[in-house]
């Protein structure tokens, strides 16, 4: 029961602050030790028993960096839960935390259940009898809290795409079944080459799912927004009326912006990370010299530019040299202070999408949310159709179910049989079932008999 | 008049495939058995198909035959054919059915019942069970006898106010023409206080041989590797009798149509659940519309009688619509219908009131098994049986249960999946329901039970003995292929120069077995000092070795699972006040009273926390009563 390593993410997910990454169990300092690389590459810190160390997490798979970390290895029996317990101490942040979290699991540790932790305390005697009743109430809180967690993450796309994944694994799985328990029956045997096909056309949805747990990063940390533009033409007004209450200081002398200031907001459900910069103009000033830099940079990196020009001085020759720097695929012209010109004409024909706006009263700012709705699901198909896997367990269990699914084609390219291949398709079913709770069994018998007419 | 008629340790309720099984294990274990039947000239008697085994039916046979069951020996007795299916589908499905023939199958089986010692086989309709203060007392029948006994296995099939059904025509009987019992549903039900369901199931006519042109069907021989069910049986010599397959076609399925208001399932005279892998013909119609023609297997029903089973046929027409279906089918123009084809609807127990050891839960000594539990087919019913029989008697006498796991065997999957997960329909074993059949395989049920039957008593010393001699064999020959190297030869040249392979010298025959396009005889081909074992044990040995990472990933999936079988919940749990369940769990567990930690998480309704907290609550009883810890 309890041999097997747990881990989880213990504090409550948010910005700031660190976060920190659980492993619980006897193989905890072996995980630890396959994804921590620490200064001098050696692992004396198994060694050193509830101390502070410093370190990198890499994941094995790649190499590749994930986050710097403090980290303190527990040996047994003086922890939480009185096994080998090592914490991770990652930058705060859901990304650095989940993928912490992500090579952890891949390393050989099994995702903690709610309130698995304590539990575990428990069995293994640290926490005394008499708060046995509050243990079970920790884990029937903790399990009512994430199943609603859960239930509110499964975003209605993703069952969809799940419940269409599953019902095509169930579909082959049905067919291997029927042949294999009614021998004598009629049943078309599906060849070799369709079952192949079907397969990899499962694995194609299940990657894709996980390259959508990667967009669907978009919709967790929101679109990166620069509001952009020369000084002066309302862009912390623009930025304002987007949130809707004061933030940035707004004044008509130039450069007041020169702190980079961030703020979240909704449009029509896609979340924007707003950010106004610091006019992009040459400047001497050698503190908002950085302020520009940092403006450029932001427009580099950014999701959505949104370029904003003055209605009274409009598409003057700096406006033109900053449009010229911007990819246009991602970018917004907004005319400010429209009330302030409301005959405004012009000849050009911007290659973008261009809005007339006044932020003082309002006028132009639904159009301006349509531009940006439209910008953000047709430019990029794939946000539309995109499926949020927030939830580190469902990335976790649509992994295993891939791995399954190519150790299956695997299979069929050397003649594995029928039934051992069955295993690995069952497998990778009964992984999907984690995230939506589904059994294979009955199902499995309903799909065999009411697609194959068997009897006597 | 009521009057003392006998006293007995065990008494069984009929001697079907359960039954039999029942009376011969209590009595093999020193129980003074009484079998009682409704008609002694039925005993065994096969009232639907005549063939045994198929997938996970097959196995169970094997199985219930490594723990000392007759179902095996019996069947390689009678049997006029036999076939392995499946053998192209991998090592885990491979499947032995047998034809029998039936009245030689009923003969054998009485014959072996008859002369069994401890054993007495009488004719009575049992009417009432007798329970005193919650303990079994004994049986009363209809003229009056009371038998006392200690403990009482119920094996009533489809006896318990059995009702017939052709077209409009419905009666009370029992299944092929007997008589059913029409009181001890009402004793069981309102006097015990046992809940009953109501099933349903079917069978097709038969028909005369003679009236039947086979030169417009496809003949179905048996194989010409001479098989056998039992590990005990050494029958090489078995003259065989083919099947025969035709199929239906449009004219067929337009009778059908035409007459489906007549149909009492669609015009609902019929109350009971049918299975849905035994559909009548009027059902397949039905649901599969785009069909043009559905098989029907032609099946010698023995070798001294012209009646023929027709599978495929099965139908609660009435016997007029029959004549017209049957005669539509090529090959049967002008067939003799013997026997009509019927639907019979009959009461049966709703088993998650059972232990797994097959004990009514609510009444001491008590016991049913086969097609009472609601479960179908003979293979299903004697794997019951046996284990009902064998419990029955370790309970007289103060010993161990003896229940088999999921991983271990059908057997487990079928009673865990009866008691545990209750059923809506008639059960039927299939492979797909056991989580570990690569490990539950027909080659090797021997190596996994033989060993448990002989410490049961059922395996005698001298079977013993010979199975560790099989098991011996297998394990040298496999770590000998192992170790032994190839070494080229010209013999072993021509062999992959015919197949355009190339093996490198020093590579051992294991490696090469694991290779798909090498098999165990292609190996004779290669090596000139290869071992003469007995076909079985190549077998076993292939299958050992070319799947060995698959089985090793089964192994490791089974040792997770019996470590939340292993931890054991006191059956006196008072669920209902336990803090911390859900409300569906609480009733559930409440119901069912789940052994281990394993049954209780398969319970629907029983989800991970309500596990977590049952564990908590068994650590805390645990340190409460001052034992050790109870994990790791």
């Amino acid at each position: 029961m309890l041999d097997d390593s747990i881990a989880a993410i213990s504090t409550s997910l948010g910005e700031g602050g660190v976060g920190i990454v659980r492993i619980s169990g006897r193989d905890a300092f072996r995980i630890a030790d396959k994804v921590i690389s620490t200064a001098g590459g050696n692992s004396n810190w198994l060694k050193e028993s509830h101390r502070m160390h410093y370190g990198r997490i890499a994941d094995p798979a790649t190499g590749k960096i994930i986050d710097e970390v403090l980290f303190s290895a527990m040996k047994a029996p003086k922890t939480y839960t009185r096994e080998d317990v090592v914490e991770i101490n990652c930058h705060g942040g859901y990304i650095p935390l989940k993928e912490t979290l992500r090579v952890v699991l891949a390393a050989g540790a099994r995702m903690a259940e709610p309130g698995e932790f304590t539990k575990r305390a428990f069995l293994n005697g640290r926490i005394d009898l008499a708060q046995a009743e509050a243990v079970i109430d920790i884990i029937r809180a903790k399990t009512e809290n994430a199943l609603k967690i859960a239930v509110s993450q499964l975003d209605g796309r993703l069952s969809e795409k799940l419940a269409f994944i599953q019902d095509k694994i169930l579909t082959m799985l049905a067919g291997m079944e029927a042949v294999i328990d009614f021998p004598e029956e009629d049943i078309q045997e599906e060849s070799n080459e369709k079952l192949t096909g079907s397969t990899g056309e499962i694995i194609g949805e299940l990657e894709a799912l996980l390259k959508l747990a990667a967009t669907g990063k978009i919709y967790r940390e929101g679109v990166k927004t620069a509001i952009i533009g020369r000084p002066n033409v309302g862009k912390s007004s623009l930025l304002n009326s987007l949130l809707g209450q004061e933030r940035a200081i707004v004044t008509s002398i130039p450069g007041t912006t020169r702190d980079i200031i961030q703020e979240t907001i909704n449009i029509k459900g896609i979340p924007l990370v707003l950010t106004d910069t610091a006019g992009l103009r040459e400047t001497e000033d050698l503190v908002e010299k950085i302020g520009v830099r940092k403006a450029r940079e932001l427009a580099r990196e950014a999701d959505l530019l949104l370029l904003v020009m003055d209605a009274q001085d409009f598409y003057t020759q700096e406006d033109k040299r900053i449009l010229r720097e911007l990819d246009f695929s991602k970018t917004i012209l907004v005319i400010n202070k429209i009330d302030l010109n409301e005959t405004l004409s012009y000849k050009e024909e911007f290659p973008i999408p261009v809005v007339k706006i006044s932020s003082l009263s309002g006028q132009g700012m639904t159009a301006l949310e349509d531009s940006i709705e439209e910008l953000i699901t047709q430019g990029k198909a794939a946000l539309s159709e995109t499926v949020i896997v927030s939830r580190a367990r469902h990335e976790d269990a649509i992994y295993r179910a891939n791995k399954h699914m190519e150790e299956l084609l695997a299979g069929f390219s050397t003649g594995v049989p029928l039934d051992l291949l069955s295993i690995d398709l069952r497998s990778a079913w009964e992984a999907l079932g984690e995230i939506n709770g589904s059994t294979v069994t009955e199902d499995l018998l309903d799909r065999i008999f009411s697609d194959f007419c068997i009897g006597k | 008049m009521e009057y003392l008629a006998g006293e007995y340790d065990v008494i069984v309720v009929g001697a079907g495939h359960a039954g039999c099984e029942a009376g011969l294990a209590a009595a093999r274990l020193g129980c003074k058995t009484l079998v009682l039947t409704v008609n002694l000239n039925n005993v065994a008697l096969m009232p639907c198909n005549p063939a045994m085994g198929g997938p996970a039916k097959g196995q169970l046979i094997r199985e219930v035959d490594a723990l000392g069951g007759e179902i095996g020996i019996n069947t390689d007795r009678s049997a006029i054919q036999m076939r392995m299916l499946n053998t192209a589908k991998g090592p885990a499905v491979h499947a032995l059915r047998a034809q029998a023939d039936k009245l030689n199958y009923q003969e054998n089986m009485k014959w072996t019942m008859e002369n069994q010692p401890d054993l007495d086989l009488k004719q009575a309709m049992v009417d009432k069970i007798a329970v005193e203060n919650g303990v079994v007392a004994g049986v009363v029948t209809d003229t009056g006898a009371i038998f006392k006994a200690r403990a009482v296995i119920l094996t009533t099939g489809t006896y318990l106010r059995g009702r017939i059904i052709i077209g409009e025509l419905a009666y009370p009987g029992g299944p092929a023409g007997n008589m059913p019992s029409q009181k001890l549903s009402d004793n069981l039900a309102n006097e015990l206080g046992i809940k009953l369901m109501r099933f349903k199931t079917g069978t097709p006519a038969r028909v005369d041989r003679r009236t039947i042109d086979f030169s417009k069907m496809l003949i179905q021989p048996g194989d010409e590797r001479p098989w056998n069910f039992s590990y005990s049986s050494d029958i090489e010599d078995r003259e065989q009798i083919p099947c025969w397959l035709t199929y239906t076609n449009n004219d067929t399925h337009s009778i059908i149509r035409e007459n489906m208001h007549r149909s009492p399932l669609y015009c609902g005279m019929i109350e009971g659940t049918g299975p849905r892998y035994c559909p009548s013909i009027e059902d397949k119609v039905v649901k599969f519309a785009e069909r043009q023609a559905h098989q029907v297997f032609i099946e010698p029903e023995g070798k001294r009688t012209n009646e023929m089973y027709v599978q495929g046929l099965s139908t609660s027409l009435p016997e007029e619509v029959q004549w017209k279906i049957y005669r539509s089918v090529s090959g049967l123009e002008n067939v003799q219908i013997v026997r009509p084809a019927y639907a019979i609807e009959y009461d049966c127990v709703d088993p998650t009131q059972l232990k797994p050891t097959l004990e009514f839960k609510s009444i001491s000594g008590l016991y049913s098994g086969g097609q009472i539990n609601g479960t179908s087919g003979y293979e299903e019913a004697a794997a019951q049986g046996l284990m009902a029989g064998i419990n029955a008697a370790r309970g007289l006498k103060g010993r161990k249960p003896v229940v088999l796991s999921r991983s271990q065997a059908f057997i487990g999957v079928l009673i865990d999946d009866l008691i545990t997960k209750g059923i809506a329909e008639p059960y039927r074993m299939l492979t797909s329901r056991a989580e570990y059949r690569l490990l539950l395989r027909h080659d090797n049920a021997d190596q996994r039970l033989t060993q448990i039957g002989y410490e049961i008593g059922l395996i005698s010393r001298q079977r013993m003995d010979r199975f560790a001699n099989k098991r011996n064999l297998i394990v040298e020959e496999t770590a000998r292929l192992n170790n032994v190297r190839f070494k080229t030869s010209p013999k072993a040249q021509g062999f992959l120069e015919d197949r355009g392979l190339v093996i490198q010298q020093g590579t051992s025959y294991g490696e090469l077995l694991r290779r798909p396009e090498f098999k165990y005889r292609d190996l004779l081909k290669l090596s000139g000092d290869m071992p003469d074992l007995p076909e079985d044990i190549r077998e076993s040995v292939e299958i050992e070795i070319k799947y060995q990472g698959y089985i090793k990933k089964q192994q490791t999936q089974v040792e997770k699972f019996d470590k939340i079988e292993s931890k054991k919940l006191p059956e006196n749990l008072e669920y209902l006040s336990m803090r911390g369940l859900s409300r569906e769990a609480a009733q559930k567990l409440d119901q069912i009273k789940p052994l281990s930690l394993g049954q209780a998480a398969r319970i629907s309704g029983v989800n991970p926390s309500d596990i977590s907290v049952l564990f908590i609550y068994l650590e805390k009883a645990n340190r409460e009563s001052g034992g050790k810890k109870t994990v790791e």
